[in-house]
């Protein structure tokens, strides 16, 4: 007892109407160790930390530093115990730049006047020490996720916040980024900061954390030092059952060309370069075309025109020998078009609808769920009970569940389940399964397998080269908005496929 | 106990009581101003405001009912709005913008017969008051120029070309106000006439209330249908929660911010048609440099209706029914100033109080969390 625990959280429990979501939880955190959190989609992880962080109050248990009780009824009273949180979906204000967002809160003034320069000079001596590269002056809205990221870190490093807490920090980052991460993490360790740090993916526990705790459905189950235990072992605690790492698939039988693109350009919002330049390619009848390569290679922007949702400058689109290039979005979608969207929250759900309401958001026109222009509340309740249960999407309050309050996770699955459901002619999935739990992931590979299998066409544009490898017929590599390579997983490495991402190699691309 | 509990932190509960608490806290402010203004007369003040439509008979109420159909549609208008993502402050212009073209319309239409033309006369004002709202709808919608800043711009246009418009058109220069509606475009009194009145020895003292009211809170339901129960309203809605999201799904969220302004519009200006179209002794036009009262009055209206389009109804009544005993005031030694004050005071202060909502099942968990 006493010091040999920087954090003790004991006997945690947290309800929320309809749900325990933590039921007596413990957790203890040594000083200067990265200790890992696992669990399921909805296991309560960003529930606990958000209790460490005074976000909710719990209704029982105890939290102690260094051997102290200590009660924390605000993120304010969090900071002042050195507690610093990067939270699953950031929480940055858009249009205000990276400087102002670093230390909104704890602004340094002189008669009544913000002192500047002075907070400028400690954040970019952090940004050095750390190789945190952030631009002071840049607005949030305009930078990439993986810098926002980094700006949430500097924000805890401001502070001189001395225990971490990071949810799901690496979900939303390229494997680049996360090897620096995970740097950067050990570093900070080393020098006595405790880390708190929750990942769905094993390898990364495996390679940076000390010890691991795991919960399942709000319970807890164990702690386990990471060193010693398996990563099967890990993920059988956290599921209960064994899960399957590669999957089974037959090889593809690609059939008659399904969706065409031809010499797509995209002008670029920030730069003269284009965005995605003079791209072509089809994806076949039963075949999962993979597009990789690093973020803000032009991925974004790409989708977007596919779908609609952005501006093209010049190019054909066709599906099914029909063009849509000029077509609505609407009438892409009830052409046939899926899209799981990159970024669930802005453009994926509407927060302040229910799971239900979520689910129809594509079909509530459709005669199915509208009825002289009334929507239909029975079938749509139907309905979603049927998908909640066929995707295992976990809520408290089954489909009458506010979309806010799901669990970062089971969000992705609503999202999921919708498009999938229904029966695309294109999917077009952009890192869908960013966020889930092995087991979701397992689930969601499979769906994507059958819907190929059943002779529908799957974009899927990933940045986790695992799931690259894995997953597609087919990839096509994009670097800085050009198709730099076109190759078949079997005939690849991704030691190979890595170095056309960074743009060191190039195929000469027949299409 | 644990049921009781739970009753206590359930949503509807919640929602009724904080607005009563609300209320309840502006009623206290509000008597503590009278006791700054004239400490002697505050105790009798009180009584009158509280008495409200009452203190004189069913005239009173019926006049009650008068003031509070304007208000429900204003209130409509600015809930129907921020259910949608927009804050309509422009209730005021399209209000008056509504009141001018139904009053032209019941003065110079005289050929039209009786039920077409005060009809025509509300369609007149609901348009009126919708095209009055497209102006800062398109702004919004594709030149994101925020909705505030031009409903504030239209406001005074409204209000000044009003005025213009009902000086040189259809003024009465005598009475300094607009001309008498012809009795086909005052609103019939769907009944009304036999329970709001008072007796003067054998004589009926009838109160201006008319079919107005009905009208107003057939349009609360139908708004509450269209919010909740229909796809269009789901677009709506979905677009001032996430327009991102709402392009995703393939709704056009520049029309429908457009629709949804237009329509906020048209209630407001309906409530303008349905207060003015009252006959004689009802409201008329005034060439005065200020806003409409009913206009703004329609955010607290709606911020104590909690934007629930039936809780519109109810505070609407309310605030009428305080409004209306406010007036009374003048019996006492209360400069009308002071009594506006007041008004404003127990208006303001409700809606500001409705933060209690947030805090109360804080308070409840808390003392909960003390006796375990
Ligand atoms: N504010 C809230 N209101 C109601 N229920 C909530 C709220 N926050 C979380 N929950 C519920 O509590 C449970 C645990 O959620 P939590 O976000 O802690 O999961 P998680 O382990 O972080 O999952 P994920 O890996 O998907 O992020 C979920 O079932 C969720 O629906
Ligand atoms: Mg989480």
């Amino acid at each position: 007892m006493g010091m040999e625990y920087i954090i003790e959280m004991l006997n945690i429990t947290k309800s929320f109407p309809g749900i325990i979501a933590n039921d007596a939880i413990t957790l203890q955190l040594r000083k200067g160790e990265i200790h890992a959190l696992l669990g399921e989609n909805g296991a309560g992880k960003s529930t606990l930390m958000s209790v460490l962080f005074g976000l909710y109050q719990p209704e029982n248990g105890v939290i102690t530093k260094a051997g102290k009780e200590v009660s924390i009824n605000n993120p304010n009273d969090a900071n002042n115990l050195g507690i610093g949180m990067v939270h699953q979906h950031f929480k940055l204000i858009q249009n205000f730049t990276v400087l102002q967002n670093i230390i909104l809160g704890v602004e340094t003034t002189k008669n009544g006047f913000l002192k500047m320069d002075e907070a400028r000079t400690k954040v970019m001596a952090l940004s050095d020490q750390y190789g945190l590269k952030v631009d002071p002056d840049t607005l949030i809205e305009d930078i990439t996720v993986g810098m926002q990221q980094r700006v949430e870190i500097l924000k805890m490093l401001y502070r001189d916040n001395e225990i971490l807490i990071f949810d799901e920090p690496t979900a939303v980052l390229t494997p680049q980024e996360i090897e620096e991460l995970m740097k950067i993490m050990k570093e900070l360790a080393g020098e006595g900061k405790s880390i708190l740090f929750i990942t769905h993916k094993l390898n990364e526990i495996k390679s940076t954390a000390d010890r691991c705790t795991v919960l399942r459905k709000g319970k807890y189950i164990g702690t386990v030092d990471v060193q010693t235990t398996s990563k099967e072992t890990m993920s059988e605690m956290m599921v209960g059952r064994k899960i399957q790492f590669t999957i089974d698939k037959n090889p593809s039988i690609p059939n008659a060309s399904h969706f065409e693109v031809r010499s797509l350009t995209v002008s670029s919002k920030r730069s003269a370069k284009k965005a995605v330049n003079n791209v072509s390619f089809t994806v076949k009848k039963g075949e999962i075309l993979c597009i990789a390569g690093i973020d803000g290679n032009g991925q974004s922007e790409l989708v977007y025109a596919l779908t609609g949702l952005g501006p093209i400058e010049s190019g054909q689109i066709f599906l099914n020998g029909k063009e849509i290039t000029k077509m609505s979005v609407r009438d892409r979608n009830v052409l046939g078009m899926s899209h799981i969207p990159e970024d669930r929250h802005k453009d994926g759900l509407i927060l302040d609808y229910t799971l239900a309401e979520n689910l129809i958001l594509k079909k509530y026109f459709t005669p199915e769920f509208q009825d002289h222009g009334f929507i239909k509340f029975n079938a749509t309740h139907t309905y979603a009970d049927r998908l909640i249960t066929e995707f295992d999407i976990r809520s408290s309050q089954g489909s009458k569940t506010m979309a806010r309050s799901m669990s970062g996770g089971n969000q992705q699955k609503a999202i999921l389940a919708r498009e999938i459901n229904n029966d695309p002619e294109i999917l077009i999935a952009v890192q869908p399964t960013r966020g889930l739990d092995v087991g979701a992931i397992e689930y969601i590979h499979k769906q994507l397998v059958e819907q190929r299998n059943s002779g529908k066409a799957v974009l899927l544009v990933s940045l986790e080269l695992d799931e690259v490898m894995n997953v597609s017929d087919r990839i096509l590599v994009l670097f800085e908005g050009e198709i730099v390579a076109d190759l078949m997983p079997a005939e690849t490495t991704v030691q190979e496929l890595g170095l056309y991402m960074a743009g060191s190699k190039r195929k000469e691309v027949v299409l | 106990m644990k049921t009781f509990r739970k009753i206590l932190l359930g949503e509807e509960f919640n929602r009724a009581t904080a607005s009563i608490i609300a209320i309840l806290i502006g009623l206290l402010v509000g008597f503590l101003v009278l006791l700054i203004s004239n400490s002697a007369e505050a105790l009798a003040g009180f009584k009158i405001i509280l008495s409200g439509g009452f203190s004189t008979g069913a005239k009173g109420m019926g006049q009650v009912l008068y003031f509070a159909t304007p208000l429900i549609l204003t209130g409509l208008s600015v809930g129907f709005a921020f259910k949608t993502g927009l804050f309509n402050i422009g209730t005021p212009g399209q209000f008056i913008i509504g009141a001018f073209a139904a009053v032209y319309i019941g003065v110079t239409c005289t050929f039209l017969p009786a039920p077409l033309h005060w009809i025509a006369a509300l369609l007149a004002a609901t348009i009126a008051g919708g095209l009055w709202a497209l102006i800062p709808g398109i702004l919004k919608a594709y030149l994101n120029v925020h909705e505030v800043i031009s409903s504030i711009m239209m406001n005074y246009i409204g209000m000044y070309l009003a005025n213009y418009l009902t000086k040189s058109t259809i003024y009465d220069i005598r009475k300094a106000q607009s001309l008498n509606v012809a009795d086909s475009a005052v609103l019939p009194k769907g009944g009304l006439d036999y329970i709001f009145y008072n007796d003067l020895g054998g004589v009926k003292d009838l109160s201006t209330v008319n079919s107005g009211i009905w009208i107003a809170i057939v349009v609360a339901i139908l708004i509450y249908f269209i919010i909740n129960k229909t796809t269009f309203g789901y677009e709506l809605k979905a677009c001032g929660f996430n327009q991102n999201a709402s392009n995703y799904a393939g709704i056009n969220a520049k029309r429908s911010i457009v629709l949804s302004m237009v329509i906020a519009g048209m209630l407001a200006g309906l409530g303008g048609g349905l207060l003015y179209l009252s006959g004689a002794s009802g409201r008329h036009l005034k060439v005065v440099d200020m806003l409409a009262v009913e206009g703004f009055n329609g955010i607290p209206v709606a911020l104590l209706g909690l934007s629930n389009p039936i809780g519109i109804i109810f505070s609407a009544f309310i605030i009428a029914y305080i409004t209306q005993g406010g007036n009374y005031l003048q019996t006492l030694n209360f400069a009308p100033e002071v009594i506006d004050i007041i008004i404003a005071c127990i208006i303001y202060f409700s809606a500001f109080a409705l933060y209690f909502r947030k805090l109360l099942p804080f308070l409840i968990k808390k003392g909960r969390g003390d006796r375990q």
